[in-house]
């Protein structure tokens, strides 16, 4: 079947408004020019090369990157419990308690980061890297739940069953048969988490303290124009890592869903 | 027949058992979650009550805060232009995403999962350098308006579409397509493509058939996609505070200065108490108003 012409026409329109951004971060980070503006001058690396004198960089890079993995493996752990609670139990009060789980997904991040400052201040605790990375567990929670939930429930339940019968403890089976199958959901939540927390700056904002994150580290040097066009050339890696990333996080993810189709058919 | 009972009671008994198990395997995220959010919005509500002046907490419990809030006409304001603001972009954003996830549905063939990455490419740029690359492209010497003026469509540069709400509206539906994009795109899918076929075979013309068929199919998708974009966009502070001006400040930016510069963490606290309830009957009238509509089309 074929799209009517104006159809494909809004499709590409809309494409376009979608890319304006992105498609002015390498522009920029490449241009010779000091003004983030057309006309073009020529183009450079001067940028990226400019970054390397950035020392303060470097610190919120080392902070972004302990909260990021740090997030990420708290929150997949979390998850793995409550999805396979929710995949292989039927319990007392599950609609309500899992979908409290999935709150943050809806509520404003200012009100997550908000309340959280007003616990901490109230209980005299000084905000470092810890405190961000509590709020961005309660965020990307939901995010490793929804991924592991699918998993768990791709899962062929009867290898569980098999493996318990052929005399395996409950936890031989779960680290041994249960965890290798959801291993690819495991790793997709891992790197969604991962990306989610790198890229998180309003709860950041309120947490850090006087450790910032490379999103807050960014904040600040919006405001200095002569700092732009190196901005621009760190945004730009920082694009290529994460579709890195989700290319990764992509593949493991098809191939979870290839295995369960595998295992489906036989 | 003796076996009945016996029955009954091993039956309850591995319900229990499984119950329990659930509930152990649950009970680490969900006390982390009551710990660090059920806890802490408790808190906020608590501090709402209190008062606040410079340094002093004064924990006694008042409505004074609520009462500022509504004796001053700049919070009504805020307010009401944050709601106006979401909802806009609400609007906006579902009535472009939903043509994007109908043709991706639709007309996607075998290509589905590349459209879909496609689609979201763009958002895994900083969600900062995205809101200021917005700056660049609607400034006075922006790329939209020397473009416009190269190829001789305008003559002065346009000025309503930055450091104002316009500008706002422009930023966050482009910040939240995917979200909208994504679950509409899920729920057309679900639709039974033979449903559609037997609409056509009695009779209902295109335009018919989507109004009849595929739009209260889709209502799902819509409504989660109307949810998860309204909501947090009346917490936004970055969008505004970078190309709304003055004009496009919204509730979520008086929260941040009341936490920080004007050092009245209740005030903040009620604000934000205030602007929740607010959202969350805005929300909970539009998922009653749709399952009314819904009802009336069965």
């Amino acid at each position: 079947m074929r799209a009517p012409r104006s159809f494909t026409v809004f499709v590409g329109l809309y494409l376009l408004f979608l890319y304006a951004p992105v498609m002015l971060l390498p522009i920029f980070a490449f241009n010779d020019s000091a003004v983030i503006a057309f006309p073009l001058k020529g183009f450079t690396f001067g940028w990226f090369a400019g970054l390397a004198n950035e020392s303060t960089l470097f610190v919120a890079l080392k902070n972004s990157l302990i909260v990021a993995v740090s997030s990420a493996v708290l929150s997949t752990c979390l998850g793995v419990l409550a999805a396979r609670a929710a995949a292989r139990y039927e319990f007392f009060g599950k609609k309500p308690i899992m979908s409290f789980l999935m709150l943050p997904l809806v509520l404003p991040e200012i009100i997550v980061g908000v309340s959280l400052l007003i616990v901490l201040v109230q209980l005299g605790l000084d905000l470092n890297v810890w405190t961000v990375i509590l709020g961005h567990v309660l965020v990307c929670m939901p995010f490793s739940i929804a991924i592991l939930l699918s998993a768990f429930n791709n899962m062929d339940r009867f290898l569980e069953e098999a493996s318990l019968d052929l005399g395996a403890t409950r936890r031989e089976t779960f680290f041994r048969v249960i965890l290798p199958l959801v291993m690819p959901g495991l790793m997709s939540s891992l790197l969604i988490g991962f990306t989610i927390s790198l890229d998180e700056f309003i709860i950041a904002f309120f947490l850090t303290g006087t450790e910032p994150t490379l999103p807050v580290y960014i904040w600040s040097q919006l405001r200095f124009p002569s700092k732009l066009p190196g901005v621009m050339a760190l945004g730009f890696i920082m694009l290529i890592l994460s579709l890195v990333l989700l290319t990764a996080g992509e593949y493991f993810r098809n191939k979870s869903a290839a295995l369960a189709a595998h295992e489906n058919k036989q | 027949m003796q076996n009945f009972p016996g029955l009954f009671s091993s039956m309850a008994m591995m319900f229990d058992r499984e119950s329990r198990a659930g509930l152990k395997l649950v009970s680490t995220p969900f006390g982390f979650s009551l710990l660090l959010l059920a806890a802490p919005l408790l808190m906020m509500l608590l501090l709402s009550f209190w008062t606040q002046d410079y340094l002093v907490l004064d924990r006694t419990l008042t409505l004074d805060n609520y009462r500022e809030i509504g004796s001053h006409p700049v919070y009504a304001l805020l307010l009401k232009r944050s709601l106006t603001i979401s909802l806009i972009v609400t609007l906006v954003t579902v009535l472009l995403a939903f043509p994007m996830a109908y043709y991706i549905s639709f007309y996607g063939g075998k290509r589905k999962a590349l459209w879909l990455f496609l689609i979201t490419i763009p958002f895994w740029t900083s969600y900062l350098l995205r809101i200021f690359l917005w700056k660049i492209i609607l400034g006075y010497n922006g790329v939209l308006n020397s473009t416009l003026q190269g190829l001789s469509i305008i003559d002065e540069p346009l000025t309503f579409i930055l450091y104002n709400a316009n500008a706002v509206v422009i930023a966050l539906a482009h910040a939240w397509a995917p979200f909208a994009i994504l679950p509409i795109f899920v729920a057309l899918e679900k639709i039974d493509r033979s449903l559609l076929e037997a609409a056509r075979d009695l009779g209902d013309g295109a335009v018919r058939r989507f109004f009849r068929v595929t739009l209260p199919l889709a209502m799902p998708g819509i409504v989660a996609a109307a949810l998860i974009i309204f909501i947090p966009t009346i917490g936004d502070y970055v969008t505004p505070k970078l190309v709304g001006g003055t004009d496009g400040l919204m509730i979520a930016n008086m929260i941040q200065v009341q936490f920080s510069k004007a050092n009245n963490a209740p005030l903040g606290a009620a604000l934000a108490v205030t602007a929740m309830i607010v959202v969350g009957l805005f929300a909970l009238t539009f998922v009653l108003l749709n399952r009314r509509w819904l009802r009336r089309q069965a």
